[in-house]
């Protein structure tokens, strides 16, 4: 019985050095991406998160064609096309008086379309498939380098606007008017957002970035109504998965980001049906009421 | 405290507050009635420099951290996970900012500020178990810690229950004996009489504004109420 456990859990990571460069650019993604995807939730924006991956995505596109497959040239040419994305699309709405959400679409359309005509132009037969899912057994040293450099640049940034920020996703009207940070903190935390998807997508690809993001944040509000603790499950809850995902994809040769997202999904099920916020399951128990 | 100079506020160049000159000293509290789309709310986002004027210009003696502004309709997520007693805490941005710390002190003055408006027992809740008077109970919490010059309060008792509310009014008290300047808008006249000394009625310009009891009659109230407020799509451009 041990045996088999260790076979399972311990000994491909203690084994192979590419499963241990997996296993940690995951574990290094799962301290960032749940407190991203949290607040991101917490903003109404969990799908706005989905619309970045896709603006950043010809930004990759294009530093693999100019660069050539440079970890360093592909990770900036994203974060370029990331921030003018999400900067334009602030200006925009914030000239027009539109909600940001409709000039983002506008905007990460816009990217989206410049980058499949600059691939198709250029005839390049660049694989999409890798840029989409990602290719975790493949982690180079650069590849963890820049993905933990920028993951604790990112949680530094947190670090400093978490204050603001809270407040500018709960009571938005309150921050106005005591503080002119609210434009600032919001546009830091969107450049947080494009910072932790580039640094996702040469790991798991940009689809299922967005998945570690949103999907933790979900299923973690199932658990508790206090902001710390909703954090601390998601991250734990994150990093059991990506353990456990890597390993089944490991051992069965399956693609990894599917088996990680799986996972991540099968514990959305368990809360969405046991969650003691808001658990379904509660509807069909009786239990008597309280006195007050 | 407070000086408007020809002050002209509104929306896609239509005016909502139009031409105003008024002069508000501090210490003062004012009642500001009129009818709905008058210009009520418009006044207090532009003091509270939320919307730019169109024209003219307010000038305000206060420092912005000084001025406290309470919303008609707040933009609180009530799904929000965080506890009323972090709610109400959130008053004392001004004095600590994005990093200090919560002292002792700091405690003491939200404990008491929660007294003040009788939530001892929902201060560990979340903002989800509040109700709709409850919440207004720990906005004016939040609004004591500000320990603000300049209080502006946009229809504060709007839904509030009788006891709610006269827990409420005597917090306004309270800070009229503490020399505050408070702008309220509200709509209960008797409510108006006898917690505000002045008031302004306002529906687009100025009807009236003085010492309460001379401003409050039926003549006043008639003129403001028979002003078409809706915007005109043919308007010329205004020259005065």
């Amino acid at each position: 019985m041990l045996d088999t456990l260790y076979n399972f859990f311990i000994f491909p990571i203690s084994e192979y050095e590419f499963m241990q460069k997996a296993i940690v650019s995951l574990l290094i993604l799962s301290l960032i991406s749940p407190i991203t995807g949290i607040f991101l939730v917490l903003r109404k924006l969990s799908l706005s998160g989905d619309a970045i991956s896709h603006a950043i995505l010809p930004g990759a596109a294009i530093g693999f064609l100019l660069f050539g497959l440079s970890v360093f040239a592909i990770t900036i040419c994203s974060l370029i096309a990331g921030i003018i994305v999400i900067a334009s699309s602030a200006i925009f709405s914030r000239i027009s008086k539109n909600p940001e959400d409709s000039s983002l679409a506008v905007f990460y359309l816009l990217s989206l379309a410049l980058g499949v005509l600059i691939i198709s132009i250029s005839g390049s037969n660049l694989d999409l498939l890798h840029f989409l899912f990602g290719s975790i057994f493949a982690i180079t040293d650069e590849i963890l380098i820049t993905l933990a450099t920028i993951t604790i640049f990112c949680l530094f940034v947190l670090a400093i606007i978490i204050r603001p920020l809270i407040i500018d996703s709960m009571d938005p009207l309150f921050l106005t008017s005591v503080s002119k940070a609210g434009p600032f903190v919001h546009l830091a935390f969107m450049v947080i957002t494009v910072m932790n998807l580039v640094a996702s997508f040469q790991a798991i690809g940009t689809l299922m970035a967005v998945g570690l993001m949103i999907i933790p944040a979900t299923i973690a509000k199932f658990w508790s109504y206090k902001l710390n603790i909703i954090i601390l499950i998601a991250i734990i809850v994150t990093m059991i998965s990506v353990y456990i995902g890597v390993l089944l994809s490991f051992h069965f040769n399956y693609p990894s980001s599917p088996c990680i997202i799986l996972i991540l999904v099968f514990w959305y099920l368990v809360s969405f049906i046991f969650g003691i916020n808001n658990g379904v399951i509660w509807n069909f128990i009786k239990t008597k009421h309280l006195e007050a | 405290m407070i000086h408007f100079n020809n002050l002209t506020l509104g929306y896609n160049k239509h005016p909502i507050v139009h031409h105003l000159n008024a002069h508000i000293p501090p210490g003062d509290s004012v009642a500001v009635i009129g009818p709905n789309g008058g210009g009520k709310s418009t006044l207090l986002k532009g003091i509270a420099s939320l919307i730019k004027p169109l024209d003219g210009s307010i000038d305000i003696s206060v420092p912005k951290n000084k001025i406290a502004y309470l919303p008609q309709i707040s933009s609180i997520d009530h799904n929000f996970p965080i506890s009323t007693y972090e709610l109400i805490a959130l008053g004392l941005w001004h004095k600590k900012g994005w990093f200090k710390k919560y002292t002792k002190n700091d405690h003491m003055a939200i404990k008491s500020a929660i007294e003040q408006v009788e939530l001892q027992g929902m201060a560990q809740q979340p903002l989800c178990a509040l109700s709709g008077g409850q919440i207004q109970r720990a906005l004016f919490a939040r609004l004591i810690l500000q320990d603000a010059n300049l209080i502006l309060l946009d229809e504060p008792f709007n839904a509030i229950d009788y006891k709610t509310n006269e827990a409420l009014l005597n917090i306004i008290n309270l800070w009229k004996r503490q020399n505050r300047t408070i702008i309220t808008v509200l709509h209960n006249y008797s409510q108006v009489k006898s917690y505000f000394d002045k008031t302004l009625i306002i529906a687009r310009e100025i009807i009236e504004f003085d010492k309460t009891e001379k401003v409050l009659t039926q003549e006043n109230l008639n003129k403001a109420f028979s002003i078409s407020l809706s915007p005109d799509e043919n308007a010329n451009v205004c020259n005065r």
